[in-house]
C-alpha cells in the first residue's frame, strides 16, 4: 500500500537527499486548500445523509402528522406502541425470514453458478452477461414483469404450471398470505443472484490456480478440493457477500412495494413498507420515524457486530491469502 | 475416458441452460407478449404471436410521456453522476494525498455512510426536502442521490489515487505544478478508467431510484422511468400486453447501456464490495 505523499515545494533542493517527511500543511493557508477541497463532499454528507438520521431520531419522539408544529413530545411512546404492533413484528419476522432464505438458498445458488462459470465452458462469457442482466433492471420493471408473470389464472407461471400437468401448483401467488412471500423471494432471486455470482467468481479467479493443482496432486477429488481449498479461500467474498444480502433485505421496498405493496392484508409487509404506509399515507409521521430510527439501529449494530467480529479476520489476514486483493 | 468427459461437457451445459432459462425466459415472455394482444396473450401465453402486432411498442414510442420519462430519467442521471464524481474527486484527493490531523476521521465518516440503508432516510429527507422547497424539483432528487453515492465513490477513488506514485506529484511539483494543477491537469486525467467505473456506477444507481423521485415528483412533467412505469401500470392494468410492452421498451437503454459499459461496472460493483 502506497503511503502518503509528502508535498515537497520550492524550498527541496534536488541535489539534497529527500527532505525528511513533511506534512503539506503548513498554517492556515494549507488548512484553507484542504478544507476547499472537502467542503462540496462534507456538505452534501451532512445535509442530506448525515441529518435526516438525526432528524428522524428527534421526530421519532413526536406525536406528529407531518404539518403544523411539532409539539407533542410523547418519548418513548412511538417505540412501545411499534414493539406492541403485530405488523411490525411480523415485519422483523419476515425480514428473518427474507435473510434466511437468501443465505440458504440464494447464495449457494449464486456459489454454484460460479463455479460453474468458473470451469472452461463454451459461452461463458455470455452467460456470465446474461446471467447478471437482471441485476442492471430497475427494481420497478422487474416488479411490474413479475406480477404480470404471476397473475392468478391469465399469468405465465399458471399457465406453465399447467403445461407441465402440475395444476395443483396452480395458485394465486401474491395474492395469498401463504404464498406471497416465497414468491416474493423467487423475484429477489431472479434479480440479484447474479451480482452475488460476479462477486464469487471475482473471488473464485483470484484463487492461484497452483493451490488447486496442488490439491489436485495429494489426491483430492473435486468435492474435496470445493470443500477444502475452495470454500476456505473464498471466505471473505462469502462473508462480504452474506452482508450485503442482509443489509439489502432489511431495506428491501422498491420490489414489494410495486408488487403487493405489502399485501394481502400485511403478508408482505416489511419495515420500509411499513414506514411508508405510515409516513406517507397515513400521516403518523412521528410513528413513522420511530421505524426508521428502529431500522437505522438495527441495520447499524447489525454492521458494526459483522465488521468487528465477522470482517475482522480478514483484515487481520487469518484466511485470507490468495490473490492480491 | 473421451466419451466421459463429453458426457460430463453436456451435462454442465445443461445445468447452465437450465439456469439460463430461469433468467432469460421471463425477458423473452415480455417481449414477444409485447407484440400480441391482451386477448391472445391469455388464450396463447407461450406460442409465437399469430400476427405480430406492432401497436403496442408503436403507441408507447409515439406517445411523448415515455420520452420525456426517459430525458428526466437521463437528465437526473448525468446531474447526479457530475456532482458525485466531482465531490468525490475532490475530496479523495485530500484523503489519499495529503496528511492532516483528522484526515481518517473524514474518511471515516464517509464510510459510515455505507451502512445507512436509504429507505432509512428518505421520510425525514423529505421533511428536509419541503423545507427546503426542492419538492418537484430536480435539484431534490439528484443532491440526494450525489450524497448517497459519495461513500462508495470516495472509497474507490482514494484507492484509486493512493496507487499513483509519489514520483509523479514530486515532478509536477519540480516543475512548477501547483496543487490544483496537478489535481486536475495530472491526477485526474491519470484516474480516468476509475472515473469511468464510477461514473458508471453512478448512473445505474440513479436510473434505477424509484423511492425518492417518487416522493419528491407530484408533477408528471419530472416524472422519471421506474415512477412511469409503476403509473403506466396502474392506468393500463388489465392491458397486459401494453404493460409488458412498457417495460420492455424501459429496459432497452438499460440493457444497452449495461453492454457498453459492463466492464467497468462489474470492475466497480466487485471493487467497490470487497473494500466497503
Amino acid at each position: 500500500m502506497s503511503t502518503l505523499t509528502e508535498e515537497r515545494t520550492e524550498d527541496v533542493v534536488p541535489v539534497r537527499p529527500p527532505a525528511p517527511a513533511r506534512s503539506l500543511l503548513r498554517g492556515w493557508g494549507s488548512w484553507a486548500s484542504v478544507a476547499w477541497f472537502l467542503v462540496p463532499a462534507l456538505v452534501l454528507f451532512l445535509v442530506f445523509v448525515l441529518a435526516p438520521i438525526v432528524v428522524a431520531v428527534w421526530t421519532g419522539f413526536f406525536k406528529w402528522g407531518g404539518v403544523g408544529p411539532m409539539d407533542d413530545f410523547v418519548g418513548f411512546e412511538n417505540y412501545a406502541r411499534l414493539f406492541g404492533d403485530p405488523v411490525f413484528l411480523g415485519d422483523l419476522g419476515r425480514g428473518l425470514y427474507l435473510i434466511v432464505l437468501s443465505i440458504t438458498v440464494q447464495l449457494p445458488f449464486a456459489l454454484f453458478t460460479a463455479v460453474l462459470l468458473n470451469q472452461r465452458l463454451r459461452g461463458r462469457a455470455v452467460y456470465r452477461m446474461l446471467f447478471f442482466a437482471p441485476y442492471i433492471l430497475s427494481e420497478v420493471v422487474t416488479a411490474v414483469l413479475f406480477t404480470m408473470i404471476f397473475l392468478p389464472g391469465d399469468g405465465m407461471a399458471d399457465h406453465l404450471v399447467g403445461a407441465l400437468g402440475l395444476d395443483g401448483l396452480k395458485g394465486t401467488w401474491l395474492a395469498d398470505p401463504s404464498t406471497v412471500m416465497p414468491t416474493l423471494f423467487v423475484v429477489m432471486v431472479w434479480k440479484y443472484f447474479g451480482f452475488h455470482m460476479m462477486l464469487y467468481l471475482a473471488g473464485l479467479q483470484s484463487i492461484p490456480a497452483e493451490i488447486i493443482e496442488a490439491a489436485t496432486i495429494d489426491g483430492a477429488g473435486a468435492w474435496q478440493r470445493f470443500r477444502y481449498v475452495t470454500l476456505p479461500l473464498l471466505g471473505p467474498t462469502i462473508r462480504i457477500s452474506v452482508f450485503l444480502s442482509i443489509i439489502g433485505s432489511i431495506q428491501l421496498f422498491d420490489l414489494v412495494w410495486v408488487m403487493t405493496a405489502g399485501g394481502p392484508n400485511h403478508s408482505s409487509e416489511t419495515m420500509a413498507i411499513s414506514m411508508f404506509q405510515f409516513g406517507f399515507k397515513r400521516y403518523q409521521v412521528g410513528y413513522a420515524s420511530a421505524i426508521s430510527v428502529v431500522m437505522f439501529m438495527i441495520s447499524l449494530v447489525f454492521s458494526l457486530f459483522y465488521q468487528r467480529h465477522v470482517l475482522r479476520r480478514d483484515l487481520s489476514g487469518a484466511v485470507t491469502s490468495g490473490g492480491d486483493r | 475416458m473421451n466419451a466421459r468427459r463429453t458426457a460430463r461437457g453436456l451435462s454442465l451445459h445443461a445445468v447452465v441452460w437450465l439456469i439460463g432459462a430461469f433468467v432469460v425466459v421471463p425477458l423473452v415472455y415480455a417481449v414477444i407478449s409485447g407484440f400480441k394482444s391482451t386477448g391472445e396473450l391469455t388464450s396463447n401465453p407461450f406460442g409465437l404471436p399469430e400476427h405480430w402486432r406492432t401497436g403496442n411498442y408503436t403507441g408507447i414510442l409515439g406517445d411523448g410521456m415515455f420520452w420525456r420519462q426517459i430525458a428526466n430519467s437521463a437528465g437526473m442521471a448525468i446531474g447526479t453522476t457530475c456532482c458525485t464524481v466531482a465531490a468525490s474527486a475532490m475530496a479523495a484527493f485530500v484523503l489519499a494525498r495529503y496528511a492532516f490531523r483528522g484526515r481518517e476521521l473524514f474518511y471515516t465518516l464517509f464510510t459510515i455512510g455505507l451502512m445507512f440503508p436509504f429507505a432509512v432516510a428518505v421520510l425525514p429527507l423529505f421533511l428536509l426536502l419541503r423545507t427546503f422547497d426542492l419538492l418537484d424539483n430536480p435539484l431534490g432528487v439528484i443532491l440526494p442521490q450525489a450524497a448517497f453515492g459519495l461513500p462508495m465513490t470516495i472509497i474507490i477513488l482514494r484507492g484509486f489515487f493512493r496507487t499513483i506514485p509519489a514520483e509523479v506529484e514530486e515532478a509536477a511539483v519540480v516543475d512548477g505544478c501547483g496543487k490544483l494543477r496537478f489535481f486536475w491537469k495530472i491526477l485526474l486525467p491519470m484516474a480516468r478508467p476509475a472515473l469511468g467505473t464510477v461514473s458508471v456506477l453512478a448512473i445505474v444507481a440513479s436510473w434505477n431510484n424509484f423511492f425518492l423521485p417518487l416522493l419528491v415528483f407530484n408533477d408528471p412533467t419530472w416524472q422519471t422511468i421506474p415512477v412511469g412505469v409503476q403509473q403506466f401500470q396502474g392506468q393500463y392494468s388489465t392491458d397486459y400486453a401494453r404493460v409488458l410492452a412498457y417495460i420492455v421498451l424501459a429496459m432497452v437503454p438499460a440493457l444497452a447501456f449495461y453492454a457498453v459499459a459492463e466492464r467497468q461496472l462489474i470492475g466497480g460493483l466487485t471493487a467497490g464490495a470487497t473494500k466497503g
